[in-house]
């Protein structure tokens, strides 16, 4: 495996550059933020973006995608987190047709995927119930009742909960909190019966909804993936997604270093730029070399993904934490080197550490991430 | 493609003949440690005489350094061809026949910079191992502020006189010559006034004095110039131009000592592996460090190493485009070998600070000598701070 980018994805990441560079600058998301817009992104930004393709990048072309696969979608997620796009990117085009394409049956294939290619349909992951990331805590309830399913439970920080066409819900059919076995997915309409939406306003001002669940029935048919196969199949979808995210959490990073870079080549103070002092120059120095080490482990986790190495599990958790670590790092120390407009709402950085830290708690943050990581190597 | 499958067939069959037994037990990848290195040179004295032959042999190929010209007896390889050859030393274990400072720095150097004359007489002698190099650039004076050095060469006519001292010359007192930075223009301005000068280390009025570091013995030595007279013919270059050459051999020193990090990372499966010492100095629980600070610890250390070795191989798949960044390399990866050492000091507990005597066996002891030694990585061959200078300057564009 190579850690470069091939042709294909070079010029994906090209496009996407370009069309953040014009299309969807910061000031996009400050403009949908200052109008608190309902949605938090917005439609015709997303209808270009699909008529770019990048709604398909992960279904195969029986489906209307282009299968260019995990690398492919997060060289655009990398390049739109430089300029803090929100848009049903994530939620949609990752984590919702990873999820179908992965366990679907070939009905659900051809009902959604081309629905999600065309954009006509966006879609959302609910799994969290708790303030930390435990997808295996899940206690939403599935009972088998005559020839439908009927949900009870709730879930919390939904990623576009609040916009999602079509939510894929993971919840208990046996076992007890804490049991990978026991969980199956489920593919609910969001307009369905009993299905309560209620938006979230998180720091980063995106799309998130707490999703309640009042004897929602649906048909025998509405599992996704096998009965109790969910825990197996949640991790699957969540590592691509934590591969995606850290991509993304990259392109903030070095969106953030940059604007910071060239503050320090602007900024005098003392009669000379403030870029000449090595206190400030160290620091930006290791910066450097973090951003450098999250670019290999972000590079590594999806072409891996991509070309099916048995390390997926380890890689992910190795680049969702090494990611938010280095965001984590590359935010704060931007803040601070901006001085005082550093902390005012005029000046952008500050969404990037918002979004920084949003973005940490998404699919588990380094604690997290680390312990799978320990566990899965043995030690 | 066939030529190279014709390589491979022809490399197999001469190190089946010409690799001894004893020299393919694999190399030993901890220099601080090894006892049965061969380093060559006129005074070289070989524990094992195999290791002798195994040289001869791998000289005479121009094997110790490959893609080197055959008439500067190199091996005159292809990159291709290196590859395989590398691959099938690896493949049955052979150890390094020649480690030597003229093999990874001066000779790259010599090969850009000198004339044909010095070429011809000094490669092949590196080569073959028959002449053992050291690197006389640090002074007392002269430490990260390097171009400020003060040894002095005058120009006598036929000949320099050399008055000095160097210091922190690795193995000077088992050297045969020197690599030295020397001043020849007391008037210029500092980083002009600077020469490379090639010193038999036999000549009169050179003597040398070994330093004892914070890790006991090592190879570090002062080495003093009185009244030396040098041949004008051994000047590489042209006089007051030595600092170019300088810089770009630092180059090669670098790239040398951040590799360090990940020798030590690749062969971290053996008993001097954090993990495996912690598991056996704190105990297990269920296949886990029973301690769960020290745990904590070890997972953000390994997770740095595995994305600092996936950052060495991505450079190397980007294609050299990582001799732009080999400060970066240098500085995490000696930044990186330190806390290695630490955390596997702090796995041992009080068996990680044994110093002497049958309490501690030898890899214990050995460990508190690498641990010490180790500080030293993150100063030699520029400091880790001056390293960071080098990333803000060059690499970020920050302002001076």
């Amino acid at each position: 495996m190579k850690l470069v980018l091939n042709e294909e994805q070079q010029m994906l990441s090209d496009s996407a550059k370009d069309f953040a560079a014009n299309r969807t600058p910061v000031n996009h998301f400050r403009s949908l933020r200052d109008n608190n817009d309902p949605l938090n992104w917005d439609k015709d930004v997303w209808k270009e973006m699909v008529d770019l393709g990048w709604a398909g990048i992960l279904i195969p072309q029986e489906f209307g995608g282009s299968d260019f696969g995990l690398a492919g979608i997060s060289v655009i997620m990398q390049e739109v987190g430089k300029t803090l796009t929100p848009s049903p990117l994530f939620a949609t085009a990752v984590m919702g047709a990873s999820a179908i394409n992965t366990f679907g049956t070939q009905e659900q294939k051809a009902e959604y995927l081309p629905k999600i290619a065309a954009g006509n349909i966006t879609t959302a992951i609910a799994i969290d119930e708790e303030s930390h990331h435990a997808p295996f805590n899940s206690m939403a309830q599935a009972e088998l009742v005559g020839d439908e399913w009927v949900l009870n439970g709730k879930k919390k920080f939904v990623v576009d909960g609040a916009s999602a066409d079509i939510l894929i819900i993971l919840a208990r059919t046996s076992g007890i909190k804490g049991d990978k076995a026991g969980l199956t997915l489920f593919i609910v309409d969001a307009s369905h019966t009993g299905v309560e939406i209620i938006k979230t306003d998180m720091a980063d001002c995106r799309n998130y909804a707490n999703v309640v669940l009042d004897n929602v029935t649906i048909s025998k048919d509405a599992l996704l993936g096998d009965q109790e196969s969910g825990g197996e199949a949640i991790d699957k979808i969540l590592d691509e997604g934590r591969i995606a995210l850290s991509a993304e959490m990259l392109g903030n990073s070095e969106a953030a270093f940059e604007m910071t870079l060239n503050y320090l080549k602007e900024r005098k103070q003392f009669g000379v730029l403030i870029g000449t002092f090595q206190a400030l120059q160290h620091r930006a120095a290791e910066m450097f070399c973090e951003i450098e080490l999250t670019k290999s482990a972000v590079m590594a986790a999806m072409q891996g993904a991509d070309e099916n190495n048995n390390d997926l599990q380890r890689m992910a958790s190795l680049a969702k934490s090494i990611a938010g670590e280095t965001l984590y790092l590359v935010s704060n120390e931007s803040v601070q080197m901006h001085g005082g407009i550093g902390v005012t709402d005029e000046y952008d950085i500050g969404f990037y550490m918002k979004r920084a830290r949003v973005a940490e708690v998404i699919f588990g943050g380094a604690n997290f991430h680390q312990e799978r990581y320990a566990n899965l190597s043995n030690f | 493609m066939e030529h190279l499958e014709a390589f491979r067939a022809e490399v197999k069959e001469w190190l089946e003949e010409n690799c001894p037994p004893s020299m393919r037990t694999g190399s030993n990848v901890d220099a601080s440690t090894a006892t049965d290195e061969v380093w060559g040179g006129r005074n070289a004295v070989y524990k094992n005489p195999e290791s002798k032959l195994w040289l001869d042999r791998m000289g005479a190929k121009g094997w110790t350094m490959p893609t080197v010209a055959k008439e500067y007896g190199g091996g005159g390889l292809t990159k291709e061809e290196t590859k395989i050859l590398n691959e099938e030393l690896w493949a049955i274990g052979a150890k390094q026949a020649l480690l030597s400072f003229g093999i990874w720095m001066l000779a790259p150097a010599l090969l850009e910079y000198a004339s044909e004359e010095q070429k011809r007489l000094h490669i092949p002698r590196i080569i073959k191992g028959e002449i053992r190099w050291c690197q006389g650039y640090s002074e007392p004076g002269s430490g990260s502020d390097l171009a400020s050095l003060s040894t002095k060469a005058e120009d006598m006519g036929d000949h320099y006189l050399v008055n000095g001292q160097k210091v922190w010359t690795s193995y000077a007192d088992q050297a045969d010559w020197i690599f030295a930075l020397v001043r020849t223009g007391p008037q210029e301005p500092k980083h002009s006034g600077i020469s490379f000068l090639l010193i038999d280390m036999a000549t009169e009025g050179v003597s040398t004095k070994p330093i004892t570091l914070i890790s006991g013995k090592s190879p570090f030595c002062e080495t003093f110039f009185d009244n030396v007279k040098v041949p004008k013919e051994n000047l590489v270059g042209e006089e007051n131009a030595g600092w170019t050459i300088a810089k770009a051999l630092l180059q090669h020193e670098r790239n040398f000592i951040s590799n360090f990090g990940l020798a030590g990372a690749a062969s971290s499966g053996g008993g001097n592996d954090v993990i495996t010492l912690a598991k056996k100095h704190f105990g297990e629980e269920d296949g886990k460090i029973a301690n769960g600070i020290f745990r904590a610890d070890v997972t953000s250390h390994k997770m740095k190493e595995h994305a600092f070795g996936l950052t060495l191989k991505r450079a190397g798949d980007e294609g050299g485009k990582a001799s732009a960044v080999a400060s970066m390399f240098k500085y995490y990866g000696t930044e990186h070998n330190k806390k290695r050492h630490e955390m596997m000091v702090a796995a041992m507990g009080s068996h990680g600070v044994g110093w002497d005597g049958d309490e501690f066996d030898k890899e214990e002891k050995n460990l508190t000598k690498a641990w010490l030694r180790t500080k030293g990585n993150s100063i030699e061959g520029g400091t880790s701070e001056v390293q960071l200078n080098v990333i803000s300057k060059r690499v970020l564009g920050l302002p001076s």
